[in-house]
């Protein structure tokens, strides 16, 4: 668990962050989100103590962050960052192994773990072990990043931007790796972003800051339905938040009985994309399996319902 | 990034290494430059002992000013030091800038005649471009790479040997580098003040008025330079690939 209370931090008269408190339940992530400038980065970097708090304190696990030596504080948290900041003269297999190493963590159990890590981002660890950062792409790079921060099995892990730099598709992919990863190994995540999709998707709660201040911290779906100022409204982008609330809704508690045409859609759809197939196959109700079963069917109606303001 | 083919730095170096073994074989050679019948090829010293001596005063002289100059600039680049780059760059400078002859005559009152004043010359004047060098690369690190290493927990002292060094050592080869070829040269000023240089050539050449002594002393000069040059550059390209950069 992480709690911040009443932390501000100024640079000379300038204050960056002001009188923030928050609470990360353990296991849980949470998506800092907010324009350039508003403090987000500082507020994350001040869980690792990269950056000093100007007042306030940071407790992670229970302890406050200022008991424990900086660098050592440091290898109990994974970091992850836009550009990835991988070590270009070491391979692969080096980068990833960088905390485990500091650890003093003996060769064959590295080894071992690198290896587990490159399979866990589906790469052939065979392959991918002993090459230089310069000759992987970008996707590849960002994913040996997030590998890296995980290597020495944090029970926290803090990432600045992490899917920044990537094009959409690899981005979606990266998205899903990590929470993936996240559910496998029980992580608690403070992820910092620009983008309120990337924050809904990700999120199991949501922190917005504004000109320092944190402005809004809850669910997305109440986020979505009560923005707390204009500002959140704004990031939200206002006009379709049925659309985002359909997004984060999935068709499972929708079933009812009965029988529907056409090709089935699996379970765990979303609202809004079992939607959307109902309205470009101009279906009234869609037939909803498990496996390969049909376990009855979701109406239009009902998909519709779940886009109203709670 | 210009470089001589490595098939005429290895013929120069097997010339070079065929005149200073035998360097009467090479009589014919200078004879037109010899006035009357004064012999062709300094004998006072063998040009051996002279080339090695010149070797063994720039090496050291070269990893003297390496040390002081790289650690200079670990310093500098420091949080805590930063004080220190006004004071570093201005005896680098000066170092740099004030004549090496100027240095050796300041230098023998104090220190006398023979090796020291001209380890002392060299020196002072080959600090700037390592410095210069050493110091770019150094403060010139890629910033994420800087946070990611410090977010990971890497200590100072591991940040500077594991990350910035092995990432700054093609930049501060290339300056040694330099530094070197100008300390080969600026060397033979040395035998002004009696160190045993190939200057010792030059400086007779030039008192008997034989101009094949001043050949011999500036062109065996020059090939030292070239092969030495031509080592450091395929130092500097094992540097760059062990940094990972693409070559």
């Amino acid at each position: 668990m992480i709690e911040l209370a009443q932390v501000s931090r100024s640079f000379g008269a300038r204050p960056v962050v002001t009188d923030v408190s928050l609470r990360v339940a353990t296991g849980a992530i949470l998506t800092v989100v907010g324009t350039s400038g508003s403090g987000k980065t500082t507020l994350l970097r001040m869980i690792n103590r990269l950056v000093e708090p100007s007042t306030g304190t940071i407790r992670v696990a229970g302890r406050d962050v200022r008991s424990v030596a900086p660098h050592v504080l440091r290898r109990g948290i994974g970091y992850a960052i836009q550009g990835h900041g991988l070590f270009p003269h070491r391979t692969v297999a080096e980068n990833i192994g960088t905390v485990p190493h500091l650890l003093g963590w003996d060769r064959r159990r590295i080894a071992a773990r690198v290896d587990e890590l490159l399979g866990l981002f589906r790469l052939d660890p065979a392959l991918y072990r002993d090459r230089l950062p310069g000759a992987l792409s970008g996707g590849e790079q960002q994913r040996i990043g997030v590998a890296r921060a995980l290597a020495a099995e944090p029970p926290i892990l803090l990432m600045d931007e992490p899917f920044g730099a990537l094009d959409p598709i690899i981005r979606g992919r990266a998205q899903e790796d990590l929470l993936a990863i996240q559910r496998r190994y029980g992580t608690t995540i403070v992820l910092v972003t620009h983008d309120m999709d990337e924050a809904l998707r990700l999120g199991d709660r949501i922190a917005v800051m504004d000109a320092g201040r944190l402005v809004q911290e809850a669910s997305p779906a109440a986020l979505i339905g009560a923005p707390a100022t204009d500002f959140v409204r704004l990031l939200l982008g206002g006009r379709d938040r049925a659309f985002q609330l359909m997004a984060l809704r999935v068709v499972d508690e929708l079933v009812e009985p009965g029988a529907a045409p056409g090709e089935p859609i699996p379970v765990g759809t979303s609202v809004r994309a079992a939607l959307a197939e109902s309205l470009w196959s101009r279906r009234a109700a869609l037939p909803v399996s498990r496996d390969g079963v049909i376990l009855g069917r979701v109406t239009r109606a009902a998909l519709e319902a779940e886009g109203a303001e709670p | 990034m210009s470089r001589i083919p490595r098939v005429l730095t290895i013929l120069l170096l097997a010339g070079l290494g065929g005149f200073l073994t035998k360097p009467e074989a090479f009589a014919a050679l200078f004879r037109p430059f010899a006035p009357g019948d004064t012999p062709p090829i300094y004998a006072q010293t063998p040009l051996l002992t002279l080339a090695v001596n010149h070797l063994l005063l720039v090496a050291a002289a070269t990893l003297a000013a390496s040390l002081l100059a790289v650690g200079f600039a670990v310093v500098a680049t420091r949080p805590a030091g930063r004080d220190v780059l006004p004071f570093a760059r201005a005896v680098a400078n000066l170092g740099q800038t004030f004549p090496p002859v100027a240095v050796l005559a300041l230098a023998v009152p104090v220190v006398g005649f023979g090796t020291v004043p001209t380890l002392i010359a060299l020196v002072l004047y080959g600090l700037l471009p390592i410095f210069e060098t050493a110091l770019t690369s150094l403060s010139g690190l890629d910033p994420a790479l800087r946070e990611a290493a410090r977010g990971l927990g890497l200590t100072g002292r591991q940040r500077l040997v594991q990350v910035e060094l092995p990432l700054a050592l093609p930049m501060i080869v290339s300056g040694i580098r330099v530094s070197a070829v100008i300390g080969l040269a600026t060397a033979t000023l040395g035998s002004t003040v009696a160190a045993s240089t190939l200057g010792e050539v030059i400086v007779s050449g030039l008192l008997t008025g034989n101009t094949a002594y001043v050949l011999q002393g500036g062109l065996t000069v020059a090939a030292l330079a070239i092969v030495v040059d031509a080592g450091f550059r395929v130092l500097q390209r094992k540097a760059a690939r062990r940094a990972g950069f693409p070559s």
